[in-house]
């Protein structure tokens, strides 16, 4: 379980402090997929980065129960570019998260193999990232936070800069992925239904500064289809509300 | 697999060589200047195997094989380091800006009298004027390349847990700067050659101290020899350097 409680960040700008983030609080149960939905802007990469400790929040928390544990970080992160290291072969992007754990070498190459057997690209292990489709970048990039077995899985809009079929085709495989595994996800967009898809629960997050404003809880049972019904009324509310927050903001 | 224009492309280079040694040869040929002024390249292959058999040619190229592999080693070394430690602290960057600016534009010739003051007519006043010629390229080149280190992969590199700036220099921002200070380094190899010779003129041992003492006794044939030789080491250790140049950057597309 994830525990993140009262959240706030503020940046500092000319005009004094800009809050993003007020009193945000969420609790990730262990194996849940959880995705967050706002508008552009509105602070959602940032918490994904106050989650991951690259970015101190002025207050508040988040803690995981699972305690540390050695050998694996507690959170890993899968952004929206594949961010590979384009002189490091596939294999070694993987290991990449793993160096610096105290891990023999073996152990390291072993995990990192499997990473890639997971996301269905042990094959391409020895191959330079360039050699590779933008889609088979981005399984990689998932390969490479599985292989520190996180307990948390951030992932930032991790499909927004793919092509449709293939966004389709890897949330697909993440929702396998994700089955097979039993892994913590927190997953970002500003696609609805590809929130409403994925997930066990979509959270809004929206205002300014923002907070969340709702939880869905979306109980559609898997293999979902992505033209179910009840999905889709979930999403369209989720929509509504979202764009009463836009208009607020905009002082309409 | 040669295409067949390859070939062709290969011709032309060699005409091209052809008839380089030939106008050169015939300038004097004619009279047009007078041989001891242009020595033609027909003279050469002897005026080498006298410098070579009288042992003038090994003792001068090994000296200044010696001054410039150290000159270059210490020049490159000292600023590739400053250079990327500059270019990973902002401050240091700013503290160092003005000294950088003032010393940057003297000419490695112009250290030749505090060369000679310091170190005396040595080696080490040569190595020191090589150091100079080369360390700015250097510097420069290792800074520029840190500065456009893409600031994502920075991010990356914390998001994986490599915080310190210690594992952030070796796992991402070196590897990352390797095109570009490799491409310093190259342009080094070729300023050492000139730092060479001038740092020999003023009497330490060396090619460029053959040179000035033939030139002196109107030798010209052999100040070419040895301007030749100085091509011919300078063309092995630049084809030497871009493969492993090329070794290191093979992941590039």
């Amino acid at each position: 379980m994830i525990s993140i409680k009262d959240l706030s960040l503020a940046f500092p700008g000319e005009r004094g402090p800009t809050t993003v983030l007020q009193d945000f609080d969420l609790t990730i149960g262990r194996g849940e997929f959880v995705a967050v939905v706002g508008a552009s802007g509105v602070g959602k990469s940032t918490l994904l980065r106050v989650i991951a400790g690259l970015v101190r929040p002025q207050s508040g928390s988040v803690v995981s129960d699972q305690g540390p544990t050695p050998g694996r970080r507690p959170y890993a992160l899968v952004f929206q570019d594949s961010r590979m290291l384009p002189w490091r072969r596939v294999v070694k992007n993987v290991e990449f998260g793993l160096e610096g754990l105290g891990l023999p070498k073996a152990e390291k190459r072993r995990r990192a193999l499997d990473a890639l057997a997971l996301v269905g690209l042990k094959d391409k292990a020895d191959r330079w990232p360039h050699q590779l489709s933008g889609g088979q970048r981005q399984r990689v990039a998932i390969a490479r936070a599985l292989a520190v077995d996180p307990d948390l899985l951030m992932m930032d809009e991790p499909f927004g800069a793919l092509d449709a079929i293939t966004r389709q085709t890897l949330q697909d495989e993440l929702v396998d992925l994700w089955q097979r595994t039993g892994k913590t996800i927190l997953f970002v967009t500003h696609d609805i239904d590809e929130a409403v898809y994925l997930a066990d629960r979509v959270v809004l997050l929206a205002g300014s500064p923002a907070g969340v404003r709702s939880e869905d809880q979306v109980t559609t049972p898997r293999p979902r289809r992505r033209d179910d019904a009840q999905a889709r009324a979930t999403a369209a509310a989720i929509r509504d509300r979202l764009s009463d927050y836009v208009e607020q903001g905009a002082g309409i | 697999m040669p295409k067949p224009s390859q070939s062709k492309r290969l011709l032309l280079a060699f005409a091209g060589v052809a008839a380089f040694l030939l106008l050169w040869e015939a300038v004097p040929w004619f009279g047009l200047v007078r041989p001891i002024l242009l020595p033609p390249p027909s003279a050469i292959p002897e005026t080498f195997w006298r410098e070579v058999q009288s042992g003038a040619w090994h003792t001068a190229v090994l000296s200044s094989l010696g001054h410039y592999l150290w000159g270059l080693f210490l020049g490159s070394f000292l600023g590739v380091a400053l250079g990327v430690l500059a270019g990973m602290s902002r401050s240091l960057e700013d503290f160092t800006s003005w000294v950088v600016r003032l010393l940057r534009p003297i000419p490695g010739l112009a250290w030749v009298p505090f060369a000679i003051i310091w170190f005396g007519v040595t080696p080490s006043a040569a190595i020191f004027i090589i150091v100079v010629g080369v360390f700015w390229i250097n510097f420069f080149a290792a800074l520029g390349a840190v500065q456009a280190v893409d600031r994502d992969l920075i991010e990356l590199a914390d998001a994986f847990g490599h915080r310190g700036p210690v594992a952030k220099l070796f796992k991402v921002i070196l590897p990352a700067s390797v095109s570009p200070i490799m491409a310093g380094l190259r342009t080094g190899l070729g300023q050492a050659w000139m730092a060479v010779v001038a740092a020999e003129l003023f009497g330490v041992p060396g090619l460029g101290q053959r040179m000035m003492q033939a030139s002196s006794l109107l030798a010209t044939d052999i100040v070419v020899v040895y301007m030749i030789t100085m091509a011919v080491l300078y063309g092995i250790i630049d084809s030497t350097f871009v493969a492993v140049r090329d070794r290191l950057l093979r992941w590039k597309a």
